[in-house]
């Protein structure tokens, strides 16, 4: 089975930021990530506890984007307690970032500088509490230069430049296991800790990713092929989790 | 014993210039409305806003009444940012106090406790403190010496939530699956307004929800308001869901000043909540 599409491949590589995780909250934010999780879920990672994007926890497979869908609920998980999930440390978040630099550092608060912004955005919503708590992961639909920044313009989720200058005691729970975008998958499993290529997502070349990014990234000799998703997963993904397609929407054929 | 049973217009007249406002909900879900309608049209001025941000912030931000919005985010949920607040924070005309989701928590939860801070790891490494003016750090006093911030009390003057029912002796019963940061507003703030879909009997609480759902008794509370589809455009689940069409045509006011001024003779500057539920066909 070989006709899967870009976007499955994300969803895929999503899914695999999870594995390891066990017993804990996995909270994919956006709608590849989300199929992600549940994929995880649903194949390898079969503790995770996931929400259904809101309040609940929800043990069956849910399907993206489809609001009637019957829920299996297996437990409350209001706002003030997921913020309460986070300051213990059994959760593993995957955030969006509106710029991302070479250390990891998020911003999704504002383009340009925070006395004047050029535009403000959401907020630092929960990325601070986030990144100095729990593993926290970045998906990125739209790979470009503009996103993959020499420097952030804010930092809202701290990266590992930043965690350095904490010290090892302050900032002992903070990682970063993955960012995955709509070209590659990227780690920071180097010495200095700074964003590694992982791996290509099937027809993207070395010189793509790095035309698309507005840093120096670490690229070793050989860069492996993203994995492609096995039918049992395609079906999964096609059949139950994203049965109208809207991963299409965010990352286009 | 008292009778807590108050009007929008009676609401407002307690709140004064300058003052500090909490305002329930989260982003575009369960906002009361028709108080923030009212504060809008209003002579207020001045206000600090503090919100789990949504078309609240954007609204009394488009009417001129907030000098300063404290805010971990501003959403509209299904529309990401909020325009009429980007508008006021890219013009410059309010400051900003940010906060990340667990200051803005703890914050409410100190005041409550009334007590100056609460310690978190939240914030460290981050610009918050550039964001969040005279946000500090306090180091353990324990043998670990953690250094750690002191997320500063957030004390509101006044506080302003949607329930779902309320008895007319100001006992609140919020019947959603998210009663985001509204009970603790009301515990951190000296004047306490609900507004609720329906007053029923305090005898009937328990027919319309589970005891859990008595989130808000009325020693947190000074007003009660009924106000059905108060919330309106925003959600407030069980009983309706957001009006997203309104809301695109909410969003859509923010691209001209003649789009705006529009919107608001229609539907903000009506002189009560009838009036409002009469234009927008839910009379």
């Amino acid at each position: 089975m070989s006709d899967f599409t870009r976007a499955d491949v994300c969803v895929i590589a999503c899914a695999e930021t999870f594995r390891g995780d066990g017993e804990i909250v996995a909270n994919p934010i956006g709608t590849i990530p989300s199929i992600g999780g549940r994929l995880a879920r649903a194949t390898f990672e079969p503790d995770l506890v996931l929400t259904d994007g809101e309040a609940l926890f929800v043990a069956n497979d849910l399907p993206v984007g489809v609001p009637d869908a019957p829920k299996v609920i297996e437990g409350w998980n209001p706002y003030r307690m997921m913020l309460e999930v986070t300051w213990s440390g059994r959760r593993h978040v995957m955030m969006g970032a509106t710029q991302i630099d070479r250390s990891g550092n998020q911003n999704i608060a504002c383009i340009g500088p925070l006395d004047a912004p050029k535009v403000q955005l959401l907020g630092f919503r929960g990325a601070p509490g986030n990144t100095i708590n729990d593993p926290t992961s970045y998906w990125v639909p739209n790979h470009s230069p503009k996103v993959f920044v020499e420097r952030v313009d804010v930092v809202t989720g701290i990266g590992y430049d930043r965690a350095a200058e904490l010290g090892p005691e302050a900032a002992r729970f903070h990682r970063i296991p993955r960012v995955v975008s709509n070209l590659g998958a990227f780690d920071f499993e180097t010495p200095a800790r700074t964003m590694r290529l992982r791996s290509l997502h099937p027809g993207v070349t070395v010189d793509d990713i790095v035309a698309a990014t507005g840093f120096e990234l670490v690229i070793p000799d050989d860069v492996p092929e993203s994995r492609a998703p096995t039918a049992q997963e395609l079906a999964l993904i096609r059949d139950v989790l994203d049965p109208n397609d809207l991963r299409t929407k965010e990352v286009p054929a | 014993m008292p009778d807590k049973r108050s009007t929008e217009d009676e609401v407002v007249a307690e709140l004064r210039d300058g003052m500090t406002i909490g305002i329930g909900g989260w982003g575009s879900r369960r906002k009361p409305m028709s108080i923030v309608r009212t504060i809008a049209r209003s002579d207020l001025t001045n206000l600090t806003v503090v919100s789990c941000g949504g078309p609240d912030v954007g609204l009394l931000c488009a009417t001129g009444k907030v000098a300063r919005v404290a805010f971990a985010f501003v959403s509209l949920d299904s529309i990401p940012l909020e325009p009429h607040f980007r508008a006021a924070v890219e013009s410059r005309s309010v400051e900003t106090v940010q906060h990340d989701e667990g200051t803005f928590f703890l914050g409410l939860q100190a005041a409550a406790w009334r007590v100056p801070f609460l310690p978190t790891r939240v914030g460290l490494g981050s610009d918050l403190s550039r964001a969040h003016p005279g946000l500090r750090t306090v180091r353990s006093p324990y043998d670990d010496g953690e250094e750690l911030v002191a997320a500063p009390a957030i004390e509101l003057d006044a506080a302003v939530v949607h329930l779902h029912r309320g008895d007319d002796r100001g006992n609140g019963q919020f019947l959603g699956v998210d009663p985001y940061m509204d009970d603790l507003m009301l515990r951190a703030a000296q004047k306490r307004f609900v507004s609720v879909e329906k007053v029923v009997a305090t005898d009937d609480f328990l027919a319309e929800g589970p005891i859990e759902s008595l989130r808000v008794p009325r020693h947190l509370t000074d007003a009660v308001v009924e106000a059905p589809h108060g919330a309106h455009f925003t959600s407030c689940a069980p009983d309706y869901e957001r009006d997203e069409a309104f809301q695109r045509e909410y969003a859509a006011s923010a691209k001209s000043s003649e789009a705006w001024e529009a919107f608001r003779t229609k539907y903000v500057d009506l002189p009560t909540h009838a009036d409002y539920l009469a234009q927008v066909g839910l009379a």
